[in-house]
């Protein structure tokens, strides 16, 4: 990696806590997200979806909902055009079967779970849609399903797709399967890692399917227009991502799409792929309306990914000193109903946060019936965590070691070779377990009978990908600045921050915007921890290109050469003449030079690496099996907080994401693979009744990668809480927990069967 | 399907006019005829809180509630929070306390806030906690949306 830390320490605006660019008008209400659009001449539209988990589509007759009042058009998957088995890079989500994603869009001849879409109705009301759509009559011929994954690796499984066979390390198997990867990475040698091992600890872990849980449904806007243009508005985090899925699947060229990015009401992973975009995109073409399609909430959840449910084994070996010597372990990700899910990642996070110089890593990437596994904020690496820290735990204790202390005596650090290859720069991992252990929270006493104290780490990648932002000096002074990430969770104060920091003005003297695709350069989408680091590296770079702009224009106001003007903290000087950048922005303005435009873009590559660890109080009823959260610290390695507080707010959010996984979420099917909690109601994910404080410690490790040393920080946080729940939970009651949810019924099932 | 109704009521200080079909919820006329979009759906079916509205001076869920059901009440939404250009404490505690992130929760834990000061001034956490419950938040971990709703109490 490209050594770009600037290594200073003292900053005028990183750091900070300025007030976000956003902030009033999502705070008054008057912020636009996707569902507030109101288009003249709208129409509004519905989804068909499957009630079976697997069965095959015999026929479908729309003439009844197509003679409804209101209705101006029904389209289903005939409508898009056949692909075949086209493939397109799709970024972060690597190489994507066209055929696939169209079909997860709108089902052509097959449903592969319940909640798969089969046909849409725009009407001219949202109710007229809902009406029409029950007229659709769809006649499937049901097939038999599986939704666990083991199950669906067996070989008398019941086949997604005829056509799938097992990747096996570059090889085609030669018959059908549900298995579409299986990968391998190794080092040194396993069995003698195990022979010379004083110890050796094996368990299996499971863990369910879980959802993202966003509280804006999914929501799209389109208009076809009659020149060919199609322009959408929506709820994404890659409008570039969008904007080529969408093309692709109706085949039309990226010129003639046009992403408007609204506000988005979370994401962490869901909103990466296209569902409604281009349904929307063919009906309003079929009707010549805009259309606006948004989901219901059981739709999200029975439509949209859920991160991967697991089976992983994990195997470590180690000296009577705690020293790792050997490591195996042996993941199954479900993919759902399209192959493509986040098995990679979690293969090369299962042993990311310790130096094993003898281990093997086995994964395998499963069809079933659930909906497409997507993203989930560091996808895969929870479930691995799950595994490997409840590992981890049980070596310290049977060899009486404190948790940190085998953590420390094992950590990645600088050098240190993951099992996948990549060795590793200057990370912070040892600096998060010091940190822990001179916290408050670990120095303090534990809370009382049935209680226990748990500690587990995390790791995840930030991955880097093209960034572009434009930017001009106002007449006033100040800089709008147009950045192609979409904003999530701030991110658009994050990255002006930065440019003021570059510029030496204040950050309120920077207006950030998100442009649409036409407005600026070609920007990866807004996941894989990036945004600050990559969107930011680009805005730092921008601040270079506008600053040599305002030298260039101060020589020429004062006469001299653009080099003989002296900067320093934003005040250009020479020899007597001296302004501020506002004060030169100023005079630029009024005199016949050219104003300061400009525009960087930038595409880092390789990924740095994010390190937490997290300790959490429980306690735990032995009446009921309720495990309640009573206190919980999350440290992680920042490299540099640009904004503390939203550094902050991303562990905690991540932290209590983690924590409702770990005790209560999950996909809960019955016996015919039907999804019996898609509410809110049902689902249970934590309310602030649910959850203490959140304690944060920042550790600021700075990554070489970046002039300001700044790591992403979205992802790590969810990764350590399932198994810093899971072994404090073991603390409070000696019961290990290796299934999730653990929720009350199940704890209380295993705590009365001890 | 029914014939449109006219109803009137007090929304946000205004007494305002509409025409509601009666399978029409509160939030649907809110955002869809009125265009007050500040209120959101995040369920439509009473378990995420978006859509907190005062009716009458008491919090509810304006999915939950028919459009018809409003007449010649008293509504407050979000939009009514800020007056004369100025915000209200509620929502610069909110802003400067980092208490949201995507900002879709946002206009219902305000409005819910709104109602819990009025009947807590001075709330405890457990209070905060108990009565803000019905408010989901995915992405904060309510950490500083408590925090933000302590400090304004506090004022």
């Amino acid at each position: 990696m490209q050594d770009l830390y600037l290594g200073k320490t003292n900053y005028k605006v990183i750091g900070q806590r300025p007030v976000r660019h956003d902030g009033a008008d999502k705070v008054t209400g008057k912020a636009i997200y996707t569902a507030d659009l109101h288009l003249p001449n709208m129409a509004q539209a519905r989804m068909v979806r499957s009630p079976h988990a697997h069965a095959k589509i015999v026929r479908i007759d729309t003439s009844a909902a197509e003679k409804m009042p209101g209705v101006l058009a029904v389209i289903t998957g005939k409508d898009f055009p056949d692909l075949k088995e086209k493939v397109a890079l799709m970024g972060e989500a690597g190489a994507v079967n066209l055929q696939h994603l169209s079909a997860n869009c709108l089902a052509h001849d097959k449903v592969l779970y319940k909640g798969h879409a089969v046909a849409a109705v725009a009407a001219k009301t949202i109710h007229e849609a809902a009406e029409a759509a029950k007229k659709i009559v769809v006649e499937y011929e049901p097939l038999p399903s599986v939704t666990w994954v083991l199950d669906a690796m067996k070989p008398d499984a019941p086949l997604l797709h005829e056509n799938n066979r097992t990747d096996e390390m570059g090889q085609k198997g030669d018959k059908p399967s549900n298995v579409t990867v299986h990968m391998a990475f190794e080092q040194g040698n396993i069995a003698e890692g195990f022979q010379q091992s004083d110890i050796v600890i094996e368990r299996e872990f499971k863990t369910a399917s879980v959802h993202q849980g966003y509280i804006e449904p999914h929501a799209a806007v389109a208009m076809w227009n009659e020149d060919g243009r199609l322009k959408i508005w929506t709820s994404t985090q890659g409008s570039f991502v969008c904007r080529q899925q969408t093309a692709e699947l109706l085949q039309i060229p990226v010129s003639r799409v046009l992403v408007v990015p609204c506000e988005i009401g979370g994401g962490f992973g869901g909103k990466i792929t296209v569902y409604l975009e281009p349904v929307a995109a063919l009906l309003s073409k079929k009707c010549g309306r805009p259309v606006k399609m948004t989901m219901q909430r059981n739709e999200v959840f029975e439509g949209t990914g859920p991160t991967p449910g697991s089976y992983v084994r994990v195997k470590l070996g180690a000296k009577k000193d705690g020293t790792l010597v050997a490591g195996e372990a042996w993941l199954a990700y479900d993919c759902g109903a399209y192959p493509g899910g986040m098995i990679g990642p979690g293969s090369m996070c299962v042993f990311s946060c310790y130096n094993i110089p003898n281990a093997r890593v086995d994964g395998y990437d499963v069809l079933n019936n659930k909906p497409k596994t997507q993203a989930y904020r560091a996808p895969g690496s929870t479930q691995a965590a799950f595994a490997t820290e409840q590992v981890i735990d049980e070596l310290a204790l049977q060899l009486k070691m404190d948790p940190i202390d085998i953590r420390l005596k094992n950590a990645a650090k600088e050098g240190t070779r993951r099992v996948d290859g990549p060795v590793y720069p200057r990370i912070g991992f040892i600096e998060t377990l010091e940190a822990a252990r001179n916290s408050d929270h670990w120095k303090s006493p534990l809370p009382g009978k049935d209680c226990g104290r748990g500690l587990a780490s995390g790791f995840w990648f930030n991955i880097g990908g093209a960034s572009s932002c434009a930017a001009s000096v106002m007449e006033d002074g100040s800089v709008s600045l147009i950045e192609g990430s979409t904003d999530i969770g701030g991110s658009r104060t994050s990255i002006a921050m930065q440019l003021a920091e570059s510029l030496g003005i204040t950050a309120e003297d920077v207006r950030p915007q998100v442009g649409d695709t036409d407005s600026v350069g070609y920007t990866f989408l807004t996941g894989g921890s990036r945004v600050t680091f990559a969107t930011g590296l680009a805005a730092y770079k921008l601040g270079l290109d506008l600053q040599a702009q305002m030298q260039d224009r101060a020589a020429r106001l004062w006469k001299c050469k653009p080099e003989d003007v002296k900067v320093d903290g934003g005040v250009y000087s020479h020899n007597g003449d001296s302004a501020t950048f506002k004060e030169l922005a100023v005079k630029i303005s009024q005199s016949a030079l050219e104003p300061v435009v400009g525009k960087s873009s930038v595409s880092p590559e390789g990924s740095t690496n994010g390190f937490g660890t997290h300790i959490a109080d429980v306690h735990v009823d032995p009446e009921t099996g309720k495990v309640t959260v009573l206190r919980y610290t999350a440290v992680q390695d920042a490299g540099k907080a640009i904004h503390p507080s939203y550094v902050e707010g991303q562990m905690q959010g991540g932290a209590v994401q983690g924590i409702g996984w770990a005790l209560n979420e999950e996909y809960f099917f019955d016996n015919k693979d039907q999804m019996r909690n898609a509410s809110f109601l049902d689902y249970r994910m934590p309310t602030c009744l649910d959850v203490p404080m959140i304690e944060t410690i920042i550790v600021e490790v700075p990554n070489p990668g970046h002039p300001y040393g700044v790591r992403g920080v979205g992802e790590t946080p969810i990764v350590p809480p399932p198994a810093t729940v899971a072994n404090a939970v073991q603390r409070a009651t000696g019961v290990r927990f290796t299934e999730l949810p653990m929720s009350p019924p199940k704890v209380w099932k295993k705590l009365s069967e001890k | 399907m029914a014939k449109k109704t006219v109803v009137t009521a007090e929304i946000n200080g205004n007494s305002t006019e509409f025409l509601c079909e009666p399978r029409q919820s509160l939030l649907e006329v809110l955002r869809d005829t009125l265009h007050l979009t500040g209120s959101k759906e995040g369920c439509n079916n009473g378990n995420c809180g978006a859509c907190t509205v005062l009716l009458n001076g008491k919090p509810v869920l304006s999915c939950l509630v028919l459009g018809v059901e409003v007449e010649g009440a008293k509504i407050e939404t979000v939009e009514s929070l800020a007056q004369n250009g100025q915000l209200a404490p509620v929502q610069q505690c909110f802003l400067e306390g980092a208490a949201l992130q995507c900002g879709i929760c946002t206009p219902g834990f305000l409005v819910a806030t709104k109602a819990l000061l009025e009947k807590y001034p001075q709330p405890s956490e457990h209070d905060i906690r108990f009565h803000l419950a019905n408010n989901l938040c995915r992405c904060t971990g309510y950490d500083k949306i408590v925090k933000a709703v302590q400090t304004v109490a506090a004022q």
